[in-house]
């Protein structure tokens, strides 16, 4: 899978919650996924849903999506049209989620990213490049549950095509 | 080679042999979820043509997160998950009896060394329980309900073992706030976090339970306490039979080990906007407090109220300064008030909204003003977290700390004021 997007950077750069991802404000009454995205990001960038284009990158450092479980998180930020979220880390409930609604995670060294950059991901052969200075770094393999999930279209998806966890064979191996 | 408490529990679930780092299905024994994460469960449910839970104890919702509920839309979103729970025969707490976290456990769903997993990342409270339980998003819930299992990575653990006794007016609370400042709000990511010790020995259930709560704060998957007489005696309070639960083997592996002495305790707090942002209370004791919230998940429950009315109790609550509690339960509500409990909080100035997660969340009750410094013992900080992103400041920190800090409007250590 390749990505093409412009690099939104935001403060703090670690550990951005789910809270700042969407807020409670809005989470706990609005169920629809595209009036959410309207709000993504809002706490720690106000304009943010007006400036994303389809396939930009949310770009952090450590521990992006920790704290709550909400799910919105990355439904709404794959509802503003966001690509991928590129972090150096990222929390374990998010992590899951992510993968199980469709939204790509990259995990790489992220601290050479100027905000507005155009960044290419190619998730085929593992690297991250930057359109304008040609650096290109290393990304972290993504693992094979995760790849089945994505290439499936998430989780739900996946226990229909297989009736159930086709990883429970990955499992047993 | 020994096993720890998450290696036997995902052994037992999967019935293969596991250590940290295999991936494994395993069997889920009971699912939760709330008002704000069921409707996607519900949708993804119905898109898989769902008729009944195939978790060995089945599921329960909870409509705690903004209940009573403060609007027309979220009104429809609460009647959505009633229809759900009516359609399918699940079991439902509806608005004013509680906060799930507290609901779930007192249900006697949760059992020693069984697999929780719930639609809430607090859901490692069950922890003290001596099972194995997490927070998941509601697709991942949706699956486990659906199919009765969960694929699931086993966890390597820390262990963290803690002497000594806590002084007076120093809390679980404290301990756990000092744990995170120390290890950081990821230094336990993925991990499964076992507390012992002789500390932990003499803890009763509310107090583990605040620390399983938390232990989502840096990051943990699972936080398992040992099954010992305090967790037998607990179940004996539900009217719960149980059998003799898990504990790590003496030769298990642990990833990392941590020393920490609660006799050198002091009260703590966090400092916003961070949960791991920690210092000790009597450094901020220039700081002040114009909201005091005294309930949650994490410090709602009898012990906490108690705490908090001991020091409050035939004093004020400073002028200026707003009190809200939120009792974690409805029967934690009724026992408070058989115990005087309650009448002493309200005499202090104290308002009641009602048994859930009150303004934690900023949905309803409670949302702080402009500029408003909150002193909450809640589990979270971030900033907006209470409803308003307009420079407040909000600090964790124990019962015993919110109480004292009411009386004097500004942060305090406990131990400074006098009963």
């Amino acid at each position: 899978m390749k990505l093409t997007g412009n690099a939104y950077r935001f403060a703090p750069n670690d550990d951005i919650n789910t809270d700042y991802i969407i807020s409670g404000r809005y989470k706990f009454k609005i169920d629809d996924m595209n009036e959410l995205a309207k709000h993504v990001m809002e706490d720690i960038d106000s304009d943010f849903s007006s400036k994303v284009q389809p396939g930009d990158f949310v770009v952090a450092g450590r521990n992006f999506g920790c704290g709550s479980s909400r799910e919105q998180a990355p439904r709404a930020l794959k509802a503003a049209g966001v690509g991928a979220v590129v972090a150096k880390s990222y929390a374990r409930i998010f992590y899951r989620s992510s993968f199980n609604v469709g939204l790509p995670l990259i995990e790489c060294d992220t601290d050479w990213i100027a905000n507005g950059e155009t960044l290419l991901v190619d998730m085929d052969s593992g690297t991250i490049t930057s359109r304008k200075s040609g650096r290109q770094v290393n990304i972290a393999k993504i693992p094979k549950t995760m790849q089945i999930l994505l290439e499936d279209g998430g989780l739900i998806s996946h226990l229909k095509k297989h009736d159930g966890f086709l990883l429970e064979e990955i499992a047993e191996k | 080679m020994g096993k720890t408490i998450a290696e036997k529990v995902l052994t037992s679930h999967s019935g293969k042999e596991c250590h940290a780092g295999d991936l494994v299905i395993a069997d889920v024994d009971f699912c939760m979820s709330q008002d704000g994460t069921s409707t996607m469960m519900i949708r993804e449910l119905e898109s898989l043509g769902f008729s009944t839970p195939k978790t060995k104890h089945g599921m329960a919702v909870v409509i705690d997160h903004s209940a009573p509920c403060p609007s027309v839309d979220v009104a429809r979103i609460h009647s959505k998950i009633r229809r759900f729970a009516s359609d399918k025969s699940i079991p439902i707490f509806d608005v004013g009896e509680g906060v799930c976290h507290q609901l779930v456990p007192e249900s006697g769903k949760v059992q020693p060394g069984s697999l929780v997993v719930g639609a809430d990342s607090h859901t490692c409270t069950y922890g003290a329980l001596n099972s194995c339980s997490t927070g998941l998003g509601s697709t991942d819930v949706a699956a486990a309900v659906f199919t009765g299992k969960l694929w699931l990575k086993v966890p390597a653990t820390h262990s963290m073992v803690v002497g000594g006794a806590f002084s007076d007016r120093v809390s679980a609370k404290d301990l756990i706030l000092d744990v995170i400042g120390k290890v950081s709000c990821d230094g336990a990511t993925y991990k499964s976090v076992e507390f012992s010790g002789e500390s932990i020995d003499g803890l009763g259930m509310d107090g583990r339970m605040t620390i399983a709560n938390m232990a989502v704060e840096m990051g943990a998957k699972f936080c398992p306490f040992g099954f010992d007489g305090i967790t037998r005696e607990w179940f004996s309070s539900i009217c719960t039979e149980v059998s003799d639960g898990v504990k790590s083997d003496c030769d298990a592996v642990f990833e990392k080990s941590y020393d920490f002495d609660a006799s050198d305790l002091v009260p703590k707090v966090a400092k916003p906007h961070a949960v791991d942002n920690v210092v000790d209370a009597a450094q901020l004791s220039g700081t002040d407090v114009h909201q005091v919230f005294l309930g949650t998940c994490t410090n709602g429950r009898l012990a906490d109220l108690d705490a908090a009315s001991s020091v409050l109790k035939g004093k004020h609550v400073k002028q200026g300064v707003r009190l809200v509690v939120a009792p974690a339960s409805r029967k934690i509500f009724l026992e408070a008030m058989e115990r005087g409990i309650i009448s002493r909080l309200l005499k202090a100035g104290a308002v009641f909204v009602a048994p859930g997660c009150g303004p934690c969340v900023g949905t309803h009750a409670g949302i702080p003003s402009d500029g408003d410094n909150v002193l909450s013992t809640a589990n979270r900080n971030f900033k907006g977290r209470m409803g308003n992103n307009n420079d407040v400041n909000i600090y964790l920190a124990s019962p015993w700390t919110a109480a004292a800090s009411a009386i004097v409007g500004r942060i305090t250590d406990p131990r400074e004021v006098h009963v």
